[in-house]
């Protein structure tokens, strides 16, 4: 029975909600403007710190404190993409990923006094759990993670309705033909710079609510939970939704941490309860090992045979970085 | 109260341990319970004039934030331990008496005989220098070639890992996320055969070699030739090596259980002087022997073989170089084993200085991109001199920014150059559009 009950608990817990918005701000970048960005963890970490260090260190109100979230995932956008969106799609893929671990390692090494090394930032909840109008909690779901979730699944059909709204706009459709040929809407007379760097800035914003979202559910803020695995989980689940579709990354997000939770599910029980794979071949450490090559072996695969995923339109998706 | 009380703690930290040059085991003060809990001090005492004698029967005095005091007195060891009791998360007062000095032993002036030890661990440990200041103290200035010398030598090993990056690049347009793993199949395959199977190390290099040479052979033939033929575009065959890097990384943790382990042969070689500027090893003059022999011939080769003209005509243009009757596959295929080969051969040595990790593909996978993006994506000689300016530009950082954050420094210098000069050294203008 816990073969079911954990992974669908899982699937709609904070942790999934912080990835459906980080998948979903993959989504502008790379479903709408084919922008490869490696380096969604860094707008996650940038806002999930910058609350936190500015509730927990200068007890700035919770509200403030998520603007200025905001802020520097806006900042971050922009000391990425300016050097980079003039040039082939690969060179902002290289400078996210490089990002992404150069912030990771300064956040574990730098400002202990602040960020706490690898313990995290805590103690920054208060605030958003005072207004918490749950008396109790119900499905197995604490009375906090509810809260964080009502507040989290709210943020995600927000952002679903203005990325629905957004892309049906001009805006939108300048978007996606920068997608499809980038030269052809730079003879129309449009600023393809600008709109990158535009897309850029939406889609890091709306990552940044995903790391708001998972630091409110874990009530800590730690430079591991940012490593490249999240951007690269993100970014499966995405494609396994299905790219440049309103829906598909909240779909295949849902979908792909259910999955990684009931396989998690399933080896622990394997080896432990049921006894059936021994030690030697398999111990409790390594199930983290073996459920993230299965993420890796899923994205790969996913690319090769169904590139538009669960959802997508193969025809929508002709991106070709040359 | 509990956000004031860390800074507290942290400021009465800091001046402790400027004021009094001693090293004190810190952790972050947040304990929560008002306990009393048994805690331990120890301190070592010796008298650096007369070469680090142990200074015997000095007493030390425990003072808690209660006013309680506990005694100790140093062995003829120079050691003393005191136990006692404090309330959790107060500073105690740690105090030497002077006059129990023994004769001769003076403490070194600006030695205050008092400190306040803001530590919550269980064991505090406290130093009180006795005797002149006779350290050798290294200046920034005197790292300088040991440095440039160490950065040489990480940039000569990290050039074959970045050569074959540059060339899969330069043949096929594919930034390849997944190089820095074949640095870490390096690594790892010399690992099982020097110590699982017991190969001495000159042996399991080579086998090294030949197992890279397969998989490079391997990985096009099933992986990357077929994508190429059914003309899947290029940000689709990157993220396929973003899986696969993500793939073969938790394959090599699932492997190495996510420990970092060892070689079991040249793991310490004695380091020798060069001219009082830096220490060398045998070992490190064999690293870079090997390096420069195969950078020397993959970069002749490409310059002076059928092959390696080949290679650059199909890097220029595919299908003119078709056109003229070379065999374009073939020369992919070539490009994929000799690239995987010279990142394996790296990650066996790279392993020397990182320790065998599964993490080493993720850490030189940022160097190799600074490196041949700074060099100018494509060009063979670009991933050369990119290597070797990262190499000893990262060396040069630690003497300015903390040792941790030294890749960033690597970092920097690849936002720059994207800034200024997008391809890079020696690249060209018209790949980077």
């Amino acid at each position: 029975m816990d073969l079911l009950t954990i992974p669908l608990h899982d699937a709609f817990a904070p942790l999934a909600v912080s990835f459906v918005l980080a998948a979903m701000g993959l989504n502008i970048h790379y479903g709408y403007t084919g922008l490869l960005n490696f380096g969604q963890a860094a707008f996650a970490a940038v806002g999930a710190y910058a609350m936190g260090v500015a509730i927990a260190s200068f007890d700035v109100p919770f509200i403030p404190a998520v603007i200025l979230g905001v802020l520097f995932s806006v900042l971050l956008a922009l000391l990425m993409g300016i050097p980079t969106l003039r040039l082939r799609a690969d060179y902002l893929a290289i400078v996210t990923i490089a990002v992404a671990e150069v912030l990771r390692l300064f956040f574990t090494t730098t400002n202990k006094d602040y960020f706490h090394a690898r313990d995290g930032v805590s103690g920054f909840t208060s605030g958003f759990r005072n207004a918490n109008p749950y008396s109790e909690g119900m499905l197995g779901f604490s009375r906090n993670d509810l809260w964080v979730m009502t507040v989290g699944w709210l943020l995600v059909a927000f952002f679903c309705l203005l990325t629905w709204l957004l892309v049906r706009s001009p805006w939108g459709r300048v978007l996606k033909s920068i997608r499809e040929d980038e030269d052809a809407v730079r003879s129309l007379g449009k600023n393809v710079y600008y709109y990158k760097l535009q897309a850029l800035i939406l889609g890091g914003v709306i990552g940044a609510f995903g790391g708001f979202v998972g630091a409110l559910g874990l009530a800590s803020v730690q430079p591991d939970s940012y490593n490249l695995d999240f951007t690269f989980i993100a970014f499966t689940m995405l494609i396994l939704g299905g790219a440049a579709r309103v829906l598909s990354p909240v779909v295949g997000a849902v979908l792909f941490w259910g999955l990684l939770s009931f396989l998690q599910t399933l080896l622990s029980k394997l080896i432990g309860e049921w006894g059936v794979i021994p030690d030697s071949i398999l111990n409790s450490e390594q199930i983290g090992n073996v459920r993230f090559m299965v993420v890796g072996l899923s994205l790969m695969l996913l690319m090769i045979y169904r590139p538009q995923g669960i959802f997508g339109d193969k025809k929508e998706l002709a991106i070709d970085g040359r | 109260m509990v956000k004031s009380r860390p800074l507290a703690v942290l400021a009465a930290l800091l001046v402790a341990v400027l004021t009094l040059g001693i090293a004190v085991g810190a952790s972050p003060a947040r304990a929560d319970d008002e306990d009393e809990s048994e805690r331990t001090l120890t301190a070592q005492l010796e008298d650096s004039a007369s070469g680090n004698t142990p200074v015997e029967g000095v007493e030390i005095t425990v003072t808690t934030s209660d006013g309680d005091e506990f005694t100790g007195t140093t062995d003829a060891d120079g050691l003393v331990e005191i136990v006692f009791t404090s309330p959790a998360g107060t500073p105690v007062t740690v105090s030497l008496d002077e006059d129990t000095l023994p004769e001769g032993a003076q403490l070194r002036p600006g030695t205050k005989t008092e400190l306040t030890v803001s530590s919550t661990l269980s064991t505090i440990s406290v130093d009180f220098a006795i005797g002149p200041d006779n350290r050798d103290v290294e200046t920034k200035l005197d790292r300088i070639p040991g440095a440039i010398y160490n950065g040489l030598l990480f940039g000569l090993v990290m050039a074959m890992a970045a050569l074959g990056l540059s060339m899969i690049f330069g043949t096929t347009g594919l930034t390849n996320f997944a190089h820095g793993e074949l640095v870490t199949l390096g690594a790892v395959c010399t690992y099982l055969l020097n110590v699982a199977a017991g190969i001495p190390f000159l042996l399991a290099v080579p086998m090294t070699v030949v197992v890279a040479l397969g998989f490079g052979w391997l990985q096009n033939r099933i992986l990357w030739a077929p994508l190429r033929h059914r003309g899947t575009g290029l940000i689709a065959m990157m993220i396929v090596t973003i899986g696969l890097q993500f793939l073969m990384r938790n394959f090599f943790a699932y492997i190495t259980g996510s420990r970092t382990e060892l070689y079991d042969d040249f793991t310490s070689p004695t380091g020798k002087d060069f001219a009082g500027l830096f220490t060398y090893t045998g070992r490190d003059l064999a690293v870079a022997a090997v390096s420069i022999a195969v950078l020397t011939v993959v970069l002749l080769a490409l310059s002076y073989t059928r092959l390696g003209r080949a290679t650059r005509a199909v890097a220029d243009n595919p299908a003119l170089a078709a056109s003229s009757g070379i065999n374009v596959d073939r020369v992919i295929s070539i490009v994929w084993v000799v690239g995987t080969a010279l990142a394996a051969l790296a990650g066996a040595f790279l392993a020397f200085q990182l320790g065998i990790t599964y993490q080493i593909g993720q850490l030189v996978l940022l160097l190799l991109f600074a490196a041949v993006t700074v060099g100018g994506l494509g060009s063979v000689w670009g991933a050369l001199i990119g290597s070797l300016i990262i190499g000893v530009l990262i060396e040069l950082s630690t003497l300015v920014i903390p040792t941790d954050l030294k890749n960033a420094g690597a970092l920097a210098l690849l936002i720059v150059i994207l800034l200024v000069r997008p391809q890079g050294i020696l690249g060209r203008r018209e790949r980077i559009g």
